[in-house]
C-alpha cells in the first residue's frame, strides 16, 4: 500500500525562491561538520544540535501518559454511544469451499436481534463461482457476514444459530504441500495484493507464475539484479550456501481490530483501532460512495498494531452496513481469536542464500531465492536487505508469493527485512569465521555505513564484545554465546503529510493532524517540535490528532511518521510564529525579524527593555486565531527516488548475548545491547520504549512465537494468548539501548522514526550468539529446546 | 520475602472460576445459570448441582466498587469484567484474552488481585472491587502511576491498566522489592509493545518513593 501512497504524490520541483542556509551534518563525537544547502525560502532557519535546544532531544514524559495510567484513556474497545449496538461477525468454518446456502431464520427471530448483513459475492472475470450468491471460501475465519443485537452476548448466540451450507474442495496448508504439482489450487485467477499486505514500497504480482506459486518479484526500488553472478562466484574463494526457514508469527496487538460506527445523515463517524486514520476514510468514502467530507475517521488512542491496522478491514464496512440497516450506532470489535486468524501475519520464509568472497573478504556474489507463504495474501518476500545492506557488484534475487488457504499476511514491522536479516546476517557470520575473522571486525570491511561503524565501536565497547570465545569452546551444561546483527531501513517520507498550528488569543497553542498516535508517542514529539518552535513549553501546546476532519496526515508504518510529520509542523509553528511577531513588532514600531520568543516571552533581539508575555502577545491579535497549515516539503538536497525516499539509511547494529542449557534445550537471552540511529533524535525516553519494544518481539520472533494450523482441518490451533506463546516479564532480558545522533540535513527537524529498525536484526544476533554458545547453527526459527537438542544430536 | 502476596498466586480460589462457571451453566438452559447458593454467598461447592436457578433474564444485583455500592442490571452469565465495562462504564479494565492469561483485566477483590474476565459478576459479592480508577486517591496518583509517567512505561497503553494495577499490589505489600519480584508480579501480564524495561525501572523507583 505503501507504494500506492508515494508513487501517487510524486515530487513536485517547487518553482520558488531560494535561500542558502548551514546545517549540523554529521555524528557528534565522530565526524560532525556543517553543510550548506539550498533550501526554499520560506524555511525556518537551521536548528543546531540538540545539546543546544531546550525541549528537543530530552527525555519529556509522554503527554498523554496520565490518562493511560489512570485508565482514564477511551480507546475504540472503550467507545459507548447512546443507542449502541454490538456486532459479531459470521465466519467460515472450513479452509475452501463453495457456500450453496445460509440459513438465517433462527437467528433472526432470536429477541435482541436488530440486523444481519451478508458478504456478497462480488466475483473477478474468470473466477470459478460466478454465478454464486456467495463468495468463495478460502480460509477457515474468512468473513462471511455479522449480526447486531442489544448485547455482545445477544450476537454471538445469533451467529450459533445461522447455518452455513459449504460444498467442501480440497485445500492445502502446509507450504511445500501447496507448491507440488497437483496440489489444491487457493485461487485460479490472478490476485492483487491486499491493502494491508506486503512490504513498505514493494508490490509483489500476484498475476505471474504458476499454480499456487506467484512471482518472482525480482527488484526493488533500489533497482533489480546488478552484474554477472556466475562470474562473481567464480571468483570466489569462499563461499557459504544455506537455507534458512522462518515462520509465521502474527500481530496480537493488544487492542483488537475494529471499529464503532455512527453513521448520521450527513456525516458517518468511524471510531477506528487504526495506524491510518486518512486510509480507512479513503476505504469507508470509496465503499459507501460517499465524498471524503462526509466521512470522519477517529482514533484518539490505538491499542498497537505493528503494521496490520493500515485498511479497514472487512469488520468495517460490516459495522457500517449493520448501522445503515438498523440506524444505530454499531460497535464491532474483532475478538483474539479472530485477530490471530483473519488479521494478519508474518508470512513464513524459506530462503536459499549463497555469498561468495575472496580471501581478502571481499564480497564477489551475493544470490537469494525465497518462497513465503502470506496465506491467501501477496506480499511473502524477505525483503531488499540482501540487496543493500553490504555493497557487492554481483546480486540476484527471486522472491516468490506461495498461495495456501490461511488467513492473509499483512505488514508486520519491518516487513521481509526481519526474515532476510535473519538469513544474511548468519550467513555473513558463517562467511567471517570462514575467513578466520571476527564477525565485528568482518563487518568493519565490508560494511561502508558510517552510522553502523560508530554503533559497532560504541556498542561493542557497551556490551564488552572482547569477551567473545570461540564457538562451541565453553563447557559445562549451560554454555554462554555472544552475536551481532545489523540492520538498515530506509529514511521513507510520505509527501502527503499536512498539520496546521494555531495560536488562539488567550494564549493557547493548538497542533491538528489526522496522524495518529499508535503508541509510538506520535503527540508528544508533535508538543516537543511546536514547543521549541515556539520558545514555549511542552505543557502548553494542545495536540488534537487522531481525527480526519483535521489536515491530513501520514499513516503509521514503514516508520514514516516522524519524518514526514515533524517538518511541517515546525514549518507551521514557524509561519504562526512569524505572523505573531509582526504584531508585536507594529506595536513596538520596530521589524519582526528583530523579535524572537524564549521561555514564553516576547523580546527584542537588541533592546532587552522591550519585553511582553507570549500570553499578552496574543491579545494583539484581530482574529481568535492565527492558523497555518503546512505539508511535508521536499528533502533539502532531493531524494534518492524521484516519489520520496530520502537518503541514507537508519542503521543499527544489535549485540545478543545468550545461555544455552545443553541438557534441556533451553535458551535464554541474557542481555542485548541495542545501538541505533534516527536522524535527529526527539525524545530519548520514547525512543527507548520503541527499541526495547522492537528488541523484545525479535526474542519473541527467535525463540517462541508460532502460528500452528492444522493441515488436517485448516484451523489454527493456539489462536490465543495461552498457547500463543510470547515473552511475558520473566523471559525479558536486560537491554541497552544506544541511540545515535546522526544529522543529514534533509528538513527542517532532520528526525525519524524507529519503529520498524528496532525489531529487524534481534532474531539474527541471537541466532549467531546460540552459534557461538553450542558451535552448531541452527537454521529455522523459533529455536526451540528441541531444535537445540536436534543440533546437539542429543534426539533424533 | 515469605508473607509476599504475588500475583500469580492470588488468582481466586473460592468462589465459580469461569471453567466450573461454564460447566454449571451447560446442565441449564442457554443462559441460565444453575447457582449452588444464593448470589451473594460464596462458598460454592462444585459437586452440588442442586440449588436456584437464575437467569437467562437480566437480574438486579449491588456491588461496591471503588468505595461505592453500584446497582446494576446483568444477565447471569455477565463476567465481573463485563459488568465493570459494559454496565458500570468502568473501562480502565480492559479485556484481552478474555480467558484468564494477559491479566490485562486485572482488579482487586478484597485487595487481593483477580482476573475479572475469569470471574463470574454474581460471585463477587460483598467483596471490595478496585478497578484502575479507584487507584488514585482524590486526584493523587498513587506512586506507581507517577513512576510509570516518569519512566515511560507505556507506549500503546492497553495493557497499562493492569500493569499497574499488579504493580500496585506489589509495591503496597513488599516494602523493598527487587527486580526479581517486579518481575514476578507482572509474569501475568502480557504487553505486547514490549514497554516491560521501563515498568521494571518505575516500579522498583515507586517502591523506593514509597517507604
Amino acid at each position: 500500500m505503501f507504494l500506492r501512497l508515494l508513487w501517487t504524490h510524486q515530487k513536485k520541483r517547487y518553482n520558488m525562491d531560494t535561500r542558502k542556509d548551514k546545517f549540523p551534518h554529521g555524528i557528534p563525537g565522530h565526524n560532525l561538520s556543517e553543510i550548506e544547502r539550498e533550501i526554499p525560502i520560506e524555511e525556518p532557519p537551521a536548528w543546531p544540535i540538540n545539546k543546544e535546544l531546550k525541549v528537543i532531544g530530552k527525555r519529556v514524559t509522554r503527554i498523554d501518559a496520565h490518562d493511560k495510567v489512570t485508565g482514564k484513556a477511551k480507546f475504540t474497545s472503550d467507545m459507548k454511544l447512546p443507542g449502541m449496538l454490538y456486532a459479531k461477525m459470521l465466519r467460515s468454518n472450513v479452509p475452501h469451499a463453495e457456500i450453496t446456502g445460509i440459513d438465517i431464520s433462527k437467528a433472526k427471530s432470536l429477541p435482541g436481534v436488530h440486523a444481519i448483513h451478508l458478504i456478497e459475492n462480488a466475483p473477478k472475470e474468470g473466477e470459478e463461482n460466478k454465478g454464486s450468491k456467495y463468495p468463495m471460501v478460502k480460509y477457515a475465519g474468512q468473513p462471511l457476514g455479522g449480526v447486531a443485537a442489544e448485547s455482545l452476548e445477544i450476537a454471538k448466540d445469533a451467529i450459533k444459530l445461522i447455518e452455513v451450507n459449504y460444498q467442501r474442495k480440497p485445500f492445502v496448508i502446509d507450504m511445500e504441500k501447496a507448491m507440488e504439482i497437483g496440489a489444491p489450487i487457493v485461487f485460479d485467477v490472478p490476485i492483487e495484493q491486499q491493502a494491508d499486505g506486503g512490504d513498505v514500497g514493494e508490490v509483489h504480482d500476484g498475476s505471474k507464475g504458476k499454480g499456487n506459486v506467484r512471482g518472482p518479484s525480482t527488484s526493488s526500488f533500489f533497482g533489480g539484479p546488478r552484474g554477472d553472478l556466475a562470474k562473481g562466484f567464480e571468483e570466489a574463494e569462499v563461499v557459504v550456501e544455506n537455507t534458512y526457514r522462518t515462520q509465521v508469527h502474527t500481530h496480537m496487538p493488544l487492542e483488537t481490530h475494529g471499529v464503532v460506527v455512527d453513521w448520521k445523515t450527513d456525516v458517518m463517524t468511524v471510531y477506528a483501532s487504526t495506524q491510518n486514520t486518512a486510509n480507512v476514510r479513503n476505504e469507508m468514502a470509496s465503499i459507501f460512495n460517499l465524498p471524503k467530507s462526509k466521512v470522519r475517521v477517529v482514533c484518539e488512542y490505538m491499542g498497537g498494531g505493528f503494521g496490520a491496522k493500515h485498511s479497514a478491514g472487512s469488520y468495517g464496512p460490516m459495522a457500517a452496513n449493520l448501522a445503515k440497516k438498523t440506524g444505530r450506532p454499531v460497535w464491532l470489535m474483532l475478538d483474539r481469536k479472530e485477530e490471530h486468524i483473519a488479521e494478519g501475519n508474518r508470512p513464513s520464509s524459506i530462503q536459499y542464500l549463497k555469498i561468495g568472497a575472496k580471501k581478502d573478504g571481499t564480497l564477489t556474489g551475493i544470490q537469494q531465492r525465497s518462497h513465503g507463504t502470506a496465506g491467501v495474501g501477496l506480499g511473502a518476500g524477505v525483503g531488499r536487505i540482501a540487496q543493500v545492506l553490504y555493497p557487492c557488484p554481483n546480486f540476484a534475487t527471486e522472491q516468490y508469493d506461495v498461495l495456501t488457504n490461511a488467513g492473509p499476511g499483512a505488514a508486520w514491522r519491518a516487513p521481509g527485512n526481519v526474515q532476510g536479516a535473519f538469513g544474511l546476517e548468519q550467513a555473513i557470520d558463517e562467511l567471517a569465521e570462514k575467513l578466520n575473522k571476527d564477525p565485528l571486525e568482518y563487518r568493519d570491511l565490508i560494511d561502508k555505513s558510517e552510522v553502523r561503524k560508530v554503533e559497532r565501536q560504541r556498542g561493542a565497547a557497551l556490551f564488552n564484545w572482547s569477551r567473545r570465545q570461540p564457538a562451541g569452546s565453553g563447557k559445562g551444561v549451560v554454555r554462554k554465546g555472544l552475536g551481532v546483527g545489523q540492520s538498515t531501513w530506509p529514511r521513507f517520507v510520505t509527501l502527503d503529510s499536512s498539520v496546521e498550528v494555531k495560536i488562539h488569543n488567550d494564549g493557547g497553542v493548538e497542533v491538528r493532524s489526522s496522524v495518529q498516535d499508535i503508541g509510538t508517542g506520535t503527540k508528544t514529539i508533535l508538543a516537543q517540535v511546536v514547543a521549541e518552535e515556539m520558545g514555549l513549553q511542552v505543557k502548553d501546546i494542545k495536540v488534537n490528532i487522531g481525527d480526519t476532519f483535521f489536515p491530513v496526515g501520514p499513516g503509521s508504518g514503514g516508520s514514516v511518521v516522524t519524518g514526514s510529520i515533524t517538518p511541517p509542523t515546525r514549518n507551521a509553528t514557524f509561519e504562526a510564529k512569524k505572523e505573531l511577531l509582526k504584531l508585536v513588532a507594529k506595536k513596538w514600531e520596530t521589524d519582526s525579524s528583530e523579535l524572537f520568543i524564549k521561555d514564553g516571552q516576547v523580546g527584542h533581539k537588541n533592546d532587552a527593555k522591550l519585553n511582553m508575555s507570549f500570553k499578552e502577545a496574543t491579545k494583539l491579535m484581530r482574529t481568535s486565531q492565527i492558523s497555518k497549515t503546512a505539508s511535508r516539503s521536499d528533502d533539502y538536497g532531493g531524494f534518492q527516488q524521484p516519489w520520496g525516499l530520502a537518503f541514507g539509511d537508519l542503521g543499527s547494529v544489535q549485540f545478543a548475548e545468550v545461555s544455552v542449557n545443553t541438557d534441556t534445550g533451553f535458551v535464554k537471552v541474557d542481555k542485548i545491547v541495542a545501538a541505533h540511529s534516527c536522524g535527529r533524535p526527539l525524545n530519548t525516553g520514547q525512543l527507548e520504549s520503541q527499541i526495547n519494544g522492537g528488541v523484545i518481539q525479535g526474542v519473541s520472533y527467535a525463540l517462541y512465537e508460532n502460528r500452528v494450523i492444522d493441515k488436517a482441518t485448516g484451523h489454527m490451533v493456539n489462536a490465543n494468548v495461552d498457547q500463543y506463546k510470547v515473552p511475558f516479564s520473566m523471559e525479558i532480558p536486560e537491554i541497552e539501548t544506544l541511540i545515535v545522533e546522526e544529522y543529514s540535513a534533509r528538513s527542517s527537524t532532520d528526525a525519524y522514526g524507529i519503529g520498524e529498525p528496532a525489531n529487524i536484526a534481534t532474531a539474527a544476533a541471537i541466532a549467531n550468539a546460540v552459534y557461538n554458545a553450542i558451535g552448531v547453527r541452527i537454521y529455522e526459527i523459533p529455536i526451540t529446546p528441541s531444535s537445540i537438542l536436534k543440533a546437539l544430536k542429543k534426539v533424533s | 520475602m515469605e508473607n509476599k502476596k504475588q500475583k500469580g498466586e492470588s488468582k481466586p480460589t473460592k468462589g465459580i472460576s469461569r471453567r466450573s462457571f461454564i460447566r454449571g451453566a451447560g446442565l441449564s438452559t442457554a443462559g441460565s445459570v444453575l447457582m449452588t447458593t444464593n448470589a451473594f454467598a460464596l462458598d460454592y461447592k462444585e459437586q452440588l448441582v442442586t440449588g436456584k436457578e437464575f437467569g437467562p433474564d437480566a437480574m438486579t444485583i449491588k456491588m461496591k466498587v471503588n468505595g461505592i455500592t453500584k446497582s446494576l442490571s446483568v444477565e447471569p452469565r455477565t463476567t465481573l469484567a463485563s459488568a465493570l465495562r459494559d454496565h458500570l462504564e468502568l473501562t480502565g479494565t480492559k479485556v484481552v484474552c478474555d480467558r484468564g492469561s494477559c491479566s490485562a483485566c486485572t482488579v482487586y477483590l478484597d485487595g487481593e488481585p483477580v482476573n475479572s474476565c475469569m470471574l463470574s459478576v454474581l460471585d463477587v459479592g460483598e467483596k471490595k472491587v478496585t478497578t484502575i480508577e479507584g487507584i488514585a486517591k482524590n486526584g493523587e496518583l498513587h506512586p506507581v502511576q507517577q513512576a510509570f509517567i516518569e519512566h515511560d512505561a507505556s507506549q500503546c497503553g492497553y495493557c497499562t491498566p493492569g500493569m499497574v494495577m499488579s504493580c500496585v499490589h506489589l509495591v503496597d505489600n513488599n516494602p523493598a522489592p527487587d527486580l526479581e519480584d517486579v518481575k514476578k508480579a507482572t509474569r501475568g501480564n502480557l504487553c505486547r509493545c514490549g514497554t516491560y524495561p521501563h515498568v521494571f525501572k518505575a516500579t522498583l523507583d515507586a517502591s523506593k518513593k514509597t517507604i
